[in-house]
């Protein structure tokens, strides 16, 4: 398939001799422009995206909303703030004139951002763009540029946001992504229910299913060409593979009971599920070209809510054999299990950081809920949040941010999503048309 | 096809309409009136043996008094041929969604089980697990949990299902 984009480390960098000038403190920093996102409380970066130059005056709405998106997608990571329009001293006319880095120290910019678009035969877009160090005068790395289609215009600039993301925090961008989720509507107890998808920030929301029976906890394929999710509509819950853009699905291979908790392995090529037979669950791995199917787990236990590693070597899951909720890593081809939770309380739904160095979950203790982290060994538990139901977390392509689902308690009780970073901070909505539950986050796309 | 398969059902329903006169009524005087139904009816066994049974959090055993009502229905159930059971399992909101879903499940066969040993045959009953998805009470709080961890019993026509 022909790529989406191609992007070009284009034209030759220039070189902006400027000469060096009285600057505030910044100009005494010994390092490149760089923020660490990992710990603590820290100040978000200052930065400016002044408007992106177009190439003709019927583009210009484009340009201004493009750079929006790109604005929203670095403040929305909390780690950066915004110098807004009105405070700005000049402007960006000439996308390849000397940038004047004085009006821009002036009101204490430091990451700048510029850009010009132009718009081709076919409706195809071009973006270039440059990022500048303001206090050490330098661009930061070289100018770069996207294509794309222009109804594409909104990926363009995620990866616009995410080069500029991962200049200045040396980690990979997560804004070129989607979410696919549950999206509900009506009272309480008689929730309808139907699969939809949208970008990670909420816009191209669109439904991936009717809503005519309960559907449950949908998981992206590694590539996001594919969902698995759990289904009613045969009269008991079981798995479905959904094609995402044919919107077509098929029942995973025949079960006598009742199927669900479903996800792909990192290659995309197995399944892991749990089976409830006679009243016990266990897991299992399916293999989808073969439809094979091996049993995991034998304990008159519960065992459910299975994810791998992000290498496939492993899987981690919860399990009540200890008498209590508790989640244990395993084998991805079954055997020993060991436990890594310890602290007070229940634990469920572990999730595997695609960075590989810790899991998130779902704490439940003394009546309230958290999404927490935990090293792989159980170590350095962090509980990020905190409410009457948090639940079911999923990672960002860059394994930096959770997104999961919070309920509202009592008789009007509704189910929205949140996200937050594994610092704990920049807690916020996710924008959706309706109420919605159980996210899954998708790699970024290509 | 059609007129034979009419035939036939009316002649089954004056045989079930004959059958059924001969069995006591609950004692409290004919069809009509509210509560008042005929032993061998589906409202009759919602209304008067009890078409649940409630847990403890997070658990699947069945309480001395699930056991009597489990019992009402296992000899319900053996003089009633003409029906077979779908068992719901319930969960409260009070846990995550895949351990709901299991837990129901628990509760769902645990009732089955139940009612095997009591003579119920296997092949007239199915199971299913709701987890936290279908509460009938919305509020959160013990009052309103107590009654979503339920095992329900829902009677259906026909003899094996």
């Amino acid at each position: 398939m022909r790529p989406l984009f191609f992007f070009l480390a284009a034209f030759a960098a220039i070189v902006l001799s400027v000469a060096p000038q009285p600057t505030l403190a910044q100009a005494a920093r010994s390092g490149p422009l760089r923020i660490e996102i990992t710990n603590g409380v820290i100040e978000p970066m200052p930065f400016a995206v002044p408007a992106f130059v177009a190439d003709s005056a019927a583009s210009q709405q484009m340009a201004n909303d493009l750079a929006r998106v790109v604005v929203s997608d670095l403040t929305g990571s909390g780690l950066f703030r915004e110098v807004p329009r009105n405070a700005h001293i000049s402007g960006i006319s000439n996308f390849d004139a000397p940038v004047q880095f004085a009006d821009w120290q002036a009101i204490n910019v430091q990451a700048l951002v510029t850009g010009a678009l132009s718009e081709g035969i076919g409706g195809r877009l071009t973006v270039k763009f440059r990022l500048f160090d303001v206090f050490a005068q330098t661009s930061m790395g070289e100018g770069l540029q996207f294509s794309g289609q222009r109804k594409d215009w909104r990926r363009i600039a995620h990866k616009v946001a995410d080069t500029i993301y991962s200049r200045l925090t040396g980690e990979q961008g997560y804004f070129d992504s989607r979410v696919v989720f549950v999206s509900e509507t009506g009272a309480k107890g008689q929730r309808k229910r139907r699969l939809a998808i949208m970008d990670y920030d909420g816009a191209n929301y669109h439904a991936l299913t009717d809503d005519r029976a309960i559907v449950l906890a949908p998981r992206f394929s590694p590539d996001g060409r594919r969902v698995l999710y759990t289904s009613y509509e045969t009269g008991t819950p079981q798995v479905f593979l959904l094609d995402v853009k044919t919107q077509r699905r098929r029942r995973l291979a025949n079960t006598d009971g009742m199927s669900f908790a479903p996800r792909f392995s990192p290659d995309g090529k197995r399944v892991l599920l749990s089976l409830s037979k006679a009243g016990n669950t266990d897991l299992y791995v399916e293999t989808l070209a073969t439809r094979k199917r091996t049993r995991l787990t034998v304990a008159p236990s519960i065992e459910t809510a299975g994810s791998f590693s992000p290498d496939g070597t492993q899987i981690t899951f919860e399990s009540d054999r200890s008498g209590a909720q508790q989640i244990y890593i395993m084998p991805a081809s079954g055997g020993e299990a060991r436990r890594i939770s310890f602290g007070d309380g229940r634990y469920g739904t572990p999730v595997w950081s695609p960075r590989g160095d810790l899991i998130a979950f779902t704490k439940i203790n003394k009546g309230r809920f958290h999404v927490g982290v935990m090293r792989v060994d159980g170590s350095e538990e962090r509980l990020l949040t905190s409410s009457f139901l948090d639940e079911g977390p999923t990672w960002s392509p860059n394994g930096r941010v959770l997104m999961f689902f919070r309920e509202t308690r009592g008789v009007s009780g509704a189910p929205s999503i949140y996200s937050v970073d594994i610092s704990g901070r920049n807690l916020k909505k996710v924008p959706t048309p309706e109420f919605a539950s159980d996210p899954s986050w998708s790699r970024e796309r290509k | 096809m059609r007129a034979r398969l009419a035939v036939f059902l009316t002649v089954g329903a004056l045989g079930l309409a004959a059958c059924s006169n001969a069995i006591p009524d609950s004692g409290l005087g004919g069809a009509n009136g509210v509560g008042n139904y005929k032993y061998d009816t589906v409202e009759y066994f919602n209304a008067s043996i009890g078409d649940r049974v409630h847990f403890a959090v997070d658990q699947s055993t069945l309480s001395p008094e699930a056991l009597s009502i489990l019992d009402a229905q296992a000899a319900w159930l053996i003089k009633n041929t003409a029906f077979s059971v779908l068992i719901e399992g319930h969960a409260d909101e009070q846990g995550t969604r895949e351990y709901n879903l299991a837990l129901g499940a628990r509760r769902a066969s645990a009732a089955k089980a139940y009612l095997a040993s009591k003579g119920v045959s296997d092949n007239r009953m199915t199971t299913v697990s709701y987890g936290k998805e279908r509460p009938i009470a919305l509020c959160s709080a013990e009052k309103c949990w107590s009654q979503n961890r339920r095992a329900v019993t829902v009677v259906r026509a026909g003899g094996s299902s």
